[in-house]
């Protein structure tokens, strides 16, 4: 194996073990699944709806769930290596920085994977009820994981920021937060009022929104697959600029 | 192995190292001395490659830290100061970390994790997690990580800070023993200690290399070295400072009184040349003079005067 892959699997390993060393793992998805539940059985109407889908019902909530439980899985990350002094560790090993931000973020994109594929329960039940489009569904996992992963690499950069977990949660969730609105239908809806066709489309843009709701409806689309890696790759960088800056280059 | 070239590093505007060169070669143990703030851990980051100087080199066994990073880490094995490991692994998943980053496999791991867990009496918390690991075990852990790969250059920043005597001295001898084959830069202020095992030392103060010797040499610096001590018992303190001062190869002569009642004092050669003949007038002197006397000796100075005479602020020195 080629060596800087085997770096970031090392490093990957080491992540995703933490995570399950200690109860932040159990505690998280079982929150996850019962927030899911709640949402998708109570709030989402699910069974008042009457269609065999998850559309509406399920993913609909993934980018108000994500919100914040994305920025609560991924605050560590770095933050923790900050306080403690392992980054000097870490860094001063034969590991490039980008091998390391890699590693650390697909260890946690992979926990978050493996807590979404946990909501297999629900896909049973609109088997079980009707006939759902099994595409949609499909489409709809892609476009949340890569909703997730896109959270998550806003996290992994604000958690570079600060040796504090707290401030690097709520800084990510503020972002995320903007990546939402800046694309939600209430807040556009009130743009186009007064903003010229051009801005209002500018600012949507840059929110996750649009570029889900068509994984939502089944469509993966290029655009918006490239969407989703150019928020991930151009975050990920953005960590390796910080990692660099705070050691004062 | 180590070549340090005019290091300069800048945090805004203040300088925390200001042109530090040096090298080491390979079987030499250096010393890093200097007072807390000094800029010795800055330093040792930069050797390290953790933080980029703002100018200079480092190169590591003929590879630049800056240009060939990898090249040059493989070659070092690094004891931050404050000891850091993940504390929600076990010492043994965290040293198979390690070594796994280090580039070990399969069989390779088990023995090196093995071989450094024997070396630093981790043997008895292998399977503990590190967070519930005392001060000590937690330093040894990560002391173990650095030599677990054999590494050619070793830089210890505090290596036997926060460990009780015996750790103090198990330390001390692995590396003086690694020393006979690495290049070893370790930090201290524990002076004992640089002249117990290393072969260099080197005095930094705000930045700047302002001593660099052998132990030996660097005592001879201090005030008192090469001056004959020597203490009498019922002899007249005027007699004694006369007879002394009188010898051709003597300079200043102090007396003190001591708590038993006998009378020390100190004498100092009148310039270097006269240092090599001192004790023995000293000793002619009170022998034919008929002093009972019960200590003769030559001070070979002290390293911790040389270390507070070059390292404190003048303000301090003329406040005393």
């Amino acid at each position: 194996m080629n060596e800087s892959l085997r770096n970031i699997w090392t490093i990957l390993k080491r992540e995703l073990t933490g995570y399950f060393a200690s109860p932040v793992a159990y505690v998280f998805i079982v929150i996850f699944l019962l927030l899911n539940g709640f949402f998708t059985f109570m709030l989402g109407g699910f069974f008042e709806l009457g269609e065999a889908s998850l559309s509406r019902p399920f993913f609909n909530w993934h980018p108000w769930l994500y919100l914040f439980l994305v920025p609560a899985a991924g605050m560590r990350l770095w933050a923790e290596e900050r306080r403690v002094g392992t980054l000097e560790l870490l860094l001063t090993m034969p590991v490039t920085a980008a091998q390391a931000i890699i590693g650390k973020f697909l260890a946690c994109w992979a926990f978050l994977a493996l807590a979404l594929a946990l909501t297999f329960p629900v896909v049973g039940s609109v088997y079980y009820l009707g006939h759902p489009d099994g595409g949609a569904i499909f489409a709809g996992y892609v476009g949340s994981l890569l909703l997730a992963g896109s959270y998550l690499a806003v996290t992994v950069a604000t958690s570079a920021i600060t040796r504090n977990q707290v401030i690097s949660f709520i800084l990510s969730v503020v972002i995320c937060f903007f990546l939402i609105l800046a694309g939600w239908e209430p807040v556009t809806s009130l743009m186009v009022r007064w903003a010229p066709a051009g801005l209002v489309e500018l600012v949507t843009g840059f929110s996750v929104m649009p570029h889900f709701a068509s994984f939502q409806r089944g469509v993966i689309d290029f655009r918006d697959l490239l969407f989703f890696a150019s928020v991930i790759v151009f975050s990920l960088f953005g960590t390796s600029v910080i990692l660099r800056g705070l050691r004062g280059a | 192995m180590i070549d340090v070239e005019n290091l300069i590093k800048e945090f805004g505007p203040k300088r925390a190292v200001n042109g530090v060169s040096f090298t080491i070669r390979r079987g030499e143990i250096l010393g890093f001395l200097g007072p807390n703030g000094a800029g010795k851990s800055t330093t040792m980051r930069m050797i390290t490659g953790f933080f980029p100087p703002t100018s200079g080199r480092v190169r590591i066994g003929g590879h630049d830290i800056a240009e060939e990073p990898i090249a040059a880490k493989k070659l070092i094995g690094y004891l931050p100061e404050s000891a850091p490991c993940y504390s929600d692994m076990t010492v043994n998943g965290f040293l198979r970390f390690t070594a796994e980053l280090r580039g070990m496999r399969g069989a390779q791991i088990d023995a090196a994790v093995a071989k450094v867990a024997g070396l630093c009496f981790l043997e008895g918390v292998l399977h503990q997690s590190v967070d519930t690991l005392s001060k000590g075990y937690r330093h040894r852990t990560c002391f173990a990580q650095s030599i677990l790969h054999d590494p050619e250059v070793l830089v210890l920043d505090e290596p036997t800070d926060g460990l009780d005597p015996n750790q103090k001295h198990e330390v001390r001898q692995i590396i003086k023993r690694m020393g006979q084959t690495k290049a070893i830069i370790f930090s201290t202020h524990i002076l004992e200690e640089v002249e117990a095992c290393c072969s260099r030392a080197i005095i930094i103060d705000r930045g700047t290399v302002v001593a660099n010797g052998t132990p030996a040499e660097l005592k001879a610096r201090a005030e008192t070295a090469g001056s004959v001590h020597l203490r009498v018992r019922n002899v007249a303190a005027e007699t004694l400072k006369s007879k002394l001062g009188s010898l051709p190869v003597a300079g200043r002569v102090s007396l003190q009184d001591n708590t038993d009642g006998s009378l020390s004092a100190r004498v100092f050669p009148r310039d270097k040349s006269t240092r090599a003949d001192l004790s023995l007038s000293v000793a002619q002197t009170a022998t034919q003079s008929g002093w009972s006397f019960d200590e003769l000796h030559t001070e070979e100075g002290r390293l911790d005067d040389v270390f507070r005479a070059i390292t404190l602020p003048d303000s301090v020195k003329t406040r005393e």
